[in-house]
């Protein structure tokens, strides 16, 4: 029954991560919206490292931390957004609090139903070793078509962002003419 | 360790996300809103995978980073498609996007193109 330090650590970077979380959702700032973006995702990689989950805690890092939030940025910079607060960034906010409150204390309920205070050992480290073993014995058709996939978000994203390609009938093709 | 705690976190995080995807405005917040909510969804892999003894080990941290790998992707097309439709109306509000028009051919989109 007892708090272990693990879950100290557990606790705090997750308060970490809802907090930067809440504050994603509800800042006026678009271009603080992003950086609250980094603490949140950041905290939710630190509870990977403290689950024990060394390489998913360093690509988060990578990926999410590193690429996906500097794309975001990229997008909030090139739409030309405010840089000083926005005072009609939201939509009215009740019908927001009823799903996302519903859908948030449903889960959590749910978890706690079936979890309650129940404690397991925690395993040890699982690094790169592991998990490229496991991803390319059991895993490796998905790995597969994941880069596929990639390869077809890739053409997708520059034929949907060059207006001079794709088919001359659409009004992409009628602004060039 | 306690498995209730960061599953607890992952719920929180999940209705968050589902509140940013609701409310935001601006395409862009949307998207991280979606963020919020697939990384609420890693977590929980990530959770389970350390809690429960599966047959298989470590399917969990591997379908979290599939899971990392799809957001990469999804945020490249949805970047696209958000500046595209900048490009069209000078607007990323979703809500002013109508949803009843035909293949671009109406009297708004062509005077934005003019």
């Amino acid at each position: 029954m007892g708090i272990e330090p693990v879950d100290v650590l557990l606790a705090g970077l997750g308060a970490i991560a809802l907090g930067a979380g809440v504050l994603v959702v509800s800042t006026r700032h678009i271009v603080r919206a992003g950086l609250w973006l980094v603490v949140a995702l950041g905290a939710t990689a630190g509870l990977y490292l403290v689950l024990s989950a060394e390489l998913v805690a360093w690509v988060q890092v990578l990926l999410y931390v590193g690429a996906v939030v500097v794309l975001l940025l990229f997008a909030v910079m090139l739409t030309r957004a405010p840089i000083g607060a926005s005072p009609d960034l939201d939509r009215p906010r009740w019908a927001g609090l009823l799903v996302g409150g519903g859908a948030g204390v449903g889960l959590a309920a749910l978890l706690i139903d079936a979890y309650r205070w129940s404690r397991v050992p925690l395993p040890p480290g699982t690094g790169a070793t592991e998990i490229g073993t496991e991803v390319f014995r059991t895993w490796v058709l998905p790995f597969e078509v994941l880069s596929v996939l990639l390869l077809a978000a890739l053409i997708g994203a520059i034929v949907l962002s060059r207006p001079d390609i794709g088919a001359a009938d659409t009004e992409t093709g009628r602004r060039e003419g | 360790m306690h498995p209730v705690i960061p599953y607890v976190v992952a719920a929180g995080l999940f209705g968050i996300g589902c509140y940013g995807v609701l409310v935001r405005r601006n395409a862009v917040l949307l998207l991280m809103a979606v963020e919020l909510m697939l990384n609420a969804v890693n977590l929980v892999f990530v959770t389970a995978d350390t809690t429960v003894r599966a047959a298989l080990p470590h399917s969990g941290q591997v379908f979290a980073l599939f899971v990392i790998v799809l957001a990469a992707a999804e945020v490249g097309v949805g970047l696209a498609v958000v500046l595209q439709l900048y490009r069209l109306r000078r607007s990323v509000a979703v809500d002013e996007v109508p949803l009843d028009e035909g293949a671009g051919n109406s009297e708004d989109v062509e005077g934005a193109l003019r």
